[in-house]
């Protein structure tokens, strides 16, 4: 199943379980269905609980959080995730605030859905991933998809949690299959093994024998799969690949003992260097086992650029496979 | 259905006898807003605040049209709405110097304030989308209730606001949105900040407007009831614009008006018209109130400092 099918189901299971959520955005209504195809169907058979909105993102957000201030759970969908830039206030100053700034918990169930990424040819102000903008706001979660986390459990989960949450989706990773029966492709294995925590593992062989770790999130999962496919077979260095869903508030403790085991720590990540997450999660765990470590966590990250529209242009850019390869292979060869 | 309706102070000429709970209810939030001056000069609170000393009487003339289930979203000047509505004068202050029986436990302040279907925010125009959510939601569960809204004639100029007359209008959402139209916007007169009418931009969302000059809050009631009425039951959005005036700074001490543009500000102050018109009610409650307040800022500052277990 194509992970645009996984979470499009995972909306009709939510909507159906939940009579009282609601879904805001633009171009959503059947039988357009959002212009990913996400909302699929959902107009169709929820009509009064799908609004299709003017191009008013920041607008939208805050309809959305008014809903659930007052207890009713509400879904909004950014056309393009460049597009939450409109909407900062909203979640920063107001939805995310709101939990805590009146002196008490205060339950809001609002997730924020935002497509994410280049590699369409979508250009600068379509393309990118701003994530590491949004890391940090108090009572704010960030999470993204994966092909190793069933949607419906992910999103029932986060609004059961009924603080505000973005969930930031890959656009490639839309067309591409999810991971299912234990096996992400014919060479590598997944599974869940840190309680408490959603954070996937991705392996081949012996997970508690390889070489190297690399962190990342849902979207660069296919990129990874193929680096660590060219890493095994090309140069015999075994990687593990940890994903977690929630990329923010991010607790590195239960991955402690992984990490020591290991030669050397990646985090792969799409968007541009400088204040990123993965410099959150590599300072978490330089922070704690510094002394352990072989050498600092690596970050990988895109060039700092903006994203060019031209694919030969966008492709010298955006990280690739053998981004992730070239980094890895290079710090076990010098 | 789309109208502009319009009432002026001419019909001011004599002030409507008002009933002694509006009275009091009035002069309590002006006596509340000169105490917290008065506790800033002698340096006795934190950070900032924002008085609405000349436009008590809208947030009264309001609480008559409102029940406890309608939703209020109020702003940065917010103390006579929260007063209006909850009249819980110790509250707000132990809020304001971080007391013990804070409203928000200290957290919030002065500007950010929730309490059973009241909020107040600090950013400009936020509050729109999120008064046009609640009034949605409001709708579909308790069809009859509205979202109240608060805001300035500056708050016209961020977009949120236009946002939220567009999806409000569109969608039918019972929202109220209460314009405190008051000259000025910080230090900047409205003549500088807004181009065209306030009227005129309601109009161009096909969006229902009344304004009034009039201080006599009688008047404006029964102006506003079957206004209201027609949100709650068609979930039509309506602007309500009173042209207002404020008597103090934006915060504190830092009013560049002319002493020339203070007297015409003051010559429209309900307190000094009441005072003139009825000086025997007034004079009583006015006491009263002022003691009250006096006594309520006294033993606020004595209690122990507000605890926030979040931290």
């Amino acid at each position: 199943m194509r992970v645009a099918e996984n979470l499009n189901a995972a909306l009709h299971a939510v909507f159906e379980s939940n009579q009282d959520l609601h879904l805001l955005g633009e171009d959503v209504l059947d039988p357009y269905g959002g212009a990913f195809k996400i909302t699929k169907g959902l107009s169709d058979r929820f009509p009064d609980r799908i609004l299709t909105t003017p191009i008013s993102e920041s607008g939208l957000v805050g309809v959305a959080a008014g809903m659930a201030i007052v207890g009713t759970p509400a879904i909004a969908e950014i056309m393009f995730s460049d597009f939450t830039a409109l909407a900062f206030d909203q979640l920063v100053n107001f939805a995310s605030k709101s939990v805590t700034m009146y002196g008490r918990h205060l339950a809001l169930p609002l997730l924020v859905r935002c497509p994410t990424g280049a590699g369409r040819g979508y250009g600068p102000t379509h393309s990118q991933s701003l994530q590491k903008h949004f890391i940090g706001a108090p009572g704010l979660s960030l999470y993204e998809i994966s092909p190793c986390h069933d949607n419906a459990e992910l999103i029932s989960g986060i609004l059961s949690r009924a603080t505000p949450a973005m969930l930031f989706e890959d656009k490639i990773l839309y067309t591409q299959q999810m991971f299912a029966d234990g096996r992400a492709d014919d060479l590598f294995s997944y599974d869940f093994p840190f309680p408490g925590t959603d954070i996937a593992r991705v392996f081949f062989d012996d997970p508690d024998a390889t070489d190297c770790v690399i962190i990342a999130p849902g979207g660069m999962v296919y990129r990874t799969l193929k680096a660590m496919r060219d890493l095994l077979l090309e140069h015999e260095i075994s990687c593990t690949l940890l994903v977690p869903a929630r990329l923010y508030p991010f607790n590195a403790e239960p991955l402690l003992p992984a990490l020591r085991q290991t030669t050397a720590i990646f985090v792969a990540e799409e968007s541009t260097a400088g204040g990123t997450w993965g410099s959150e999660v590599a300072q978490q765990v330089h922070s704690r086992i510094w002394k352990e470590l072989k050498q600092p966590v690596t970050l990988i990250h895109s060039a700092d650029s903006i994203i060019p529209t031209a694919a030969h242009l966008e492709r010298r850019v955006i990280v690739r496979d053998s981004t992730i390869s070239q980094a890895v292979a290079g710090s076990f060869h010098g | 259905m789309m109208s502009t309706l319009t009432t002026d102070s001419v019909a001011d000429a004599g002030l409507s006898p008002l009933a002694d709970d509006d009275l009091r209810l009035m002069l309590m939030i002006r006596h509340f807003e000169r105490k917290l001056l008065s506790l800033f000069e002698l340096g006795e609170l934190n950070g900032t605040t924002h008085t609405s000393l000349g436009q008590e009487y809208i947030p009264v003339a309001m609480s008559a049209l409102l029940d406890m289930r309608d939703f209020v979203f109020s702003n940065h000047r917010g103390h006579g709405h929260y007063l209006a509505r909850h009249r819980d004068p110790c509250g707000l202050l132990a809020e304001i110097m971080g007391r013990d029986g804070a409203v928000c436990n200290g957290v919030g302040g002065s500007q950010h304030i929730f309490r059973d279907r009241y909020l107040s925010t600090g950013v400009q125009g936020e509050s729109l989308p999120v008064a046009t959510g609640v009034a949605l939601a409001l709708k579909r569960s308790e069809h009859g209730q509205l979202a109240c809204a608060y805001i300035g004639d500056g708050t016209w100029g961020e977009g949120s606001v236009y946002e939220a007359l567009n999806m409000a209008e569109l969608w039918g959402a019972p929202l109220a949105i209460v314009v405190e139209n008051n000259g000025i916007a910080q230090t900047t007169p409205t003549t500088k900040e807004l181009a065209g009418t306030i009227a005129g931009r309601a109009k161009a969302f096909g969006v229902s407007h009344y304004r009034t000059e009039s201080t006599d809050i009688n008047r404006i009631r029964v102006d506003l009831a079957p206004l209201l009425d027609r949100v709650r039951s068609r979930g039509e959005p309506l602007v309500i614009e009173f042209a207002t005036y404020r008597l103090g700074p934006h915060s504190k001490g830092d009013d560049s008006r002319s002493p020339e543009q203070m007297r015409r500000v003051a010559e429209h102050d309900w307190y000094t018209r009441y005072a003139a018109e009825y000086p025997a009610q007034f004079a009583a409650h006015d006491g009263e109130m002022r003691a009250l307040i006096d006594e309520t800022a006294t033993e606020v500052a004595a209690r122990p400092d507000s605890t926030w277990d979040n931290l």
